[in-house]
């Protein structure tokens, strides 16, 4: 159960001078959950920004949606359940804008609305609130939306800058998974191409993690890990495939995977704690996704590859728990003394 | 040059500025001292005086027949007032001898006629004796009786001294003062260390914050004991914990449950080495000791050299007094990682008592705290390699099986874990109960 509890180690002495006594360390560092959060809501500025110029009011409006409808949720959920109100703290925020980064610009309002409910409902209270939930809140979130609304979720139009006014536009992975056209590293990058907001845009993601890594919020061998592992799993399917499959740097580039290495695999709540677990998780995040893209159905595979770690993450810390200082090898099976 | 260090561990602000450039002044002889008859971990001594005695300075008034025990003495010459139960910086209560100084007494000068005998003819048993009689223990906080120490088990083979002055608890610098100030003694006393175990290959670890005690120290060790190996370490917490620093420095690993006799390795701290000299040379027991008075909640920072038994109201007085009013304050027993608040200051500052450090409550005041985000700041942090997060949950909800399984036991409760995590969580409290309780459940189970 989620508890936020005044810490009774620190209380006035009756009997004593009247002096504070508590238990050991009385020296903390300055962090907080708040801080953390606030950090990655700053780090996803650059992300925000990319989405609302390439597309302009729809933008707007599904963050403001997003974030709002999470904040709510957050606070009707805490109090129904009388707990402490934490809605000040960051974390549904962040939600909000993932879930909001991830959805086609064209989504309507109130499918936003019911992603947003879900996430922090489903994907988090229902857990017991921020650091009991199993599954990261924004993907599980967009994967209902997925499942509920599989047409509207797949509908993308060409961002604004390019003028036109086209319906609908298949993404950078769709046109190559079913019409093999490859879409150009400098379009991705820069973020030019249709597909969810926040995730044409990799230079804007780019910024945003390096500035969390800046901060020691994200440890490098998580994004790079993955991003790592979908590069070198990817070059092992382009060399062997013939021409079938897109090319390293385009599965890096393309579709979630620039915004889920730098917000989704490093969300703290569902990754590994031990450092061992964390490269387990990323290498096999990471052949996930380039398995999805080049031989499942789907033209992406970010969102599974990380929901499916996040499920082996109790699993996987078990497996990796750290070698004790000084403790010694086991013999005949049997643990010493 | 790449400074050895452990791995994991923090960086926390360390505040040595306020104290480490002042040298050490004598603090003003009390009217009255409180001598506890166990100051160590160990057998409590039996008093050896009663009401109205009359005790001279540096005579014994505690002892005990024990393998591990300390015997304790009259730290200043007067008349003993009582023999009772009185509270202890450590916590709780224990047995104590008040003595009131006498009108007329004058401090005795231990080393006016310079050192009584020499102490390179020493055998090991003569210094370990002594250092019993003298009633020596770890003064770097743990307390530890420095006869057994030094007694190595039979079949052991001690290659190594390593000396600790790494002092990486904040605020502390006594071990600091006592390096830049008593270089030579800390030598000689190195060296009849050296003397007592068999150990050829003298070392003393040496935090790089304290450039100007490496400076002391070398250049002491250049005319006295030319094979001390100065390890310069990187300043990180907790690089002074006794298997870190053997980590550090030698990059030997002290097994779960074992002692550092088992890499062949004797481990003492700097004062405590003076103190060995002085004992040796001077036939000076432990009757008194640098104490650090530091923190943002008192006037003026300063080390004093104090007499065992003189309460932390007076010493605390000696240094202007407290900034703020006792409600807004916290005083501990030594630094703010592994120290212990005092409810009262009537405690007096003991031979284990290296520092009193005065915070205010703003700065050490832990807010409430809130739920575990797995953010694994704790297992980075952690010097043992252990789950604090894990650790801590089982000691909340006292699940002392798995705990045991994770090795609980390990945690030398060095603070790492709660000074890092952002959820605040008190995980060194909460592990703390989970052993108390392990360690009754294993009692029931022999009894
Ligand atoms: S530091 Fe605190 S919040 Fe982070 S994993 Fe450890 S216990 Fe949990
Ligand atoms: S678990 Fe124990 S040894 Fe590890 S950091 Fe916490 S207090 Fe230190």
């Amino acid at each position: 159960m989620a508890e936020e509890v005044k810490n009774d180690g620190f209380l006035a002495d009756k009997d004593g001078a009247g002096l504070i006594v508590s238990s050991s360390p009385h020296l903390f560092n300055t962090e907080s959950i708040p801080k953390i959060m606030h950090t990655v809501v700053m780090a996803l500025i650059p992300a925000m920004i990319a989405a609302i110029y390439y597309f302009r009011l729809d933008a707007v409006v599904l963050l403001v949606t997003c974030i709002v409808t999470s904040l709510i949720t957050e606070f009707i959920f805490q109090k129904a359940r009388k707990q402490p109100v934490t809605v000040y703290d960051g974390s549904a925020i962040i939600t909000g804008i993932l879930l909001a980064l991830m959805l086609p610009p064209s989504f309507p309002i109130y499918g936003a609305i019911i992603g947003s409910v879900f996430a922090i409902g489903v994907g988090k209270q229902i857990f017991g609130g921020l650091g009991y939930n199993i599954f990261n809140p924004a993907l599980l979130g967009r994967a209902f939306l997925q499942a509920t609304y599989p047409v509207m979720i797949t509908t993308w139009h060409e961002p604004a800058t390019k003028g036109v006014d086209v319906v609908s536009a298949a993404t950078p992975l769709a046109l190559m998974k079913f019409e093999g056209i490859s879409t150009g590293w400098g379009s991705l990058l820069i973020g030019n191409t249709s597909g969810s907001m926040g995730e044409t845009c990799a230079i804007a993601i780019l910024i945003g993690g390096l500035y969390l890594f800046y901060k020691g919020y994200i440890d490098l061998r998580m994004p790079l890990g993955y991003l790592g592992s979908i590069a070198v799993f990817g070059l092992l399917f382009w060399l062997g495939g013939d021409g079938k499959y897109p090319d390293p740097v385009f599965h890096i580039l393309a579709g979630g995977a620039m915004l889920g290495a730098w917000f989704m695999i490093t969300d703290m709540v569902t990754s590994p704690v031990t450092p061992k677990g964390q490269w387990i998780f990323v290498i096999v995040a990471g052949f996930l996704v380039v398995a999805i893209r080049n031989l499942g159905g789907l033209p992406e595979g970010v969102m599974y590859s990380i929901l499916l770690m996040n499920a082996a993450v109790p699993l996987i810390n078990r497996w990796t728990r750290p070698k004790v200082f000084g403790e010694q090898p086991k013999k005949n099976g049997k643990e010493k003394g | 040059m790449k400074l050895k260090t452990f791995q994991r561990g923090i960086h926390p602000a360390y505040h040595k500025e306020l104290s480490n450039n002042s040298a050490v002044e004598r603090a003003a002889i009390p009217k009255t001292v409180v001598i506890p008859l166990r100051q160590h971990i160990g057998a409590p001594c039996e008093p050896l005086v009663k009401r109205s005695d009359i005790v001279e300075e540096g005579q014994k008034i505690g002892d005990v027949q024990s393998f591990v025990t300390a015997p304790v003495h009259s730290s200043v010459a007067g008349k003993v007032k009582s023999v009772d139960m009185l509270p202890f910086p450590g916590g709780g209560k224990v047995q104590a001898v008040v003595i009131e100084t006498a009108e007329d007494y004058v401090p005795k000068d231990w080393e006016a006629e310079g050192p009584i005998v020499d102490v390179d003819a020493l055998t090991p048993e003569e210094i370990r004796y002594t250092v019993r009689s003298a009633g020596i223990i770890g003064m770097g906080g743990a307390a530890f009786p420095t006869s057994v120490k030094i007694s190595p088990p039979k079949g052991a083979v001690v290659d190594t001294l390593l000396i600790n002055g790494c002092e990486c608890e904040p605020y502390l610098s006594s071990d600091h003062r006592q390096m830049v100030e008593n270089a030579d003694k800390l030598v000689l006393g190195i060296k009849a260390l050296m003397q007592a175990v068999g150990a050829k290959n003298p070392l003393i670890g040496i935090e790089d914050n304290k450039m100007d005690a490496v400076k002391a120290v070398r250049e002491a060790a250049k005319r006295l004991l030319p094979e001390l190996k100065i390890v310069e370490l990187e300043t990180k917490y907790p690089q002074g914990a006794e298997k870190m620093l053997i980590k550090a420095a030698l990059d030997r690993t002290v097994p779960i449950g074992k002692l550092p006799f088992e890499v062949g390795v004797v481990v003492n701290n700097v004062g405590t080495a003076v103190s060995i000299y002085e004992a040796l040379a001077f036939k000076k027991p432990l009757i008194e000791r640098i104490v650090t008075v530091s923190g943002n909640g008192i006037k003026t920072p300063k080390n004093l050299m104090v007499r065992i038994g003189t309460t932390f109201e007076a010493l605390i007085e000696e240094c202007g007094g407290l900034k703020t009013d006792h409600k807004e304050m916290v005083v501990i027993n030594g630094g703010p990682m592994m120290g212990i608040t005092q409810p009262r200051l009537d405690v007096p500052a003991v031979k284990g008592t290296s520092g009193i450090t005065c915070l205010t409550a703003d700065t050490v005041k832990p807010a409430d705290y809130f739920g575990c985000i797995r953010c694994a700041s704790c297992v980075d942090a952690c010097p043992m390699r252990l789950m604090p997060l894990k650790l801590g949950d089982m000691g909340r909800l006292s699940i002392t099986e798995e705990f045991n399984n994770f090795n609980g036991m390990s945690c030398m409760e060095c603070g790492c874990c709660s000074f890092v995590c952002p959820s605040k969580r008190p995980l060194v409290q909460w592990i703390r109960l989970a052993k108390i309780k392990l360690r009754d459940e294993e009692r029931a189970k022999h009894a």
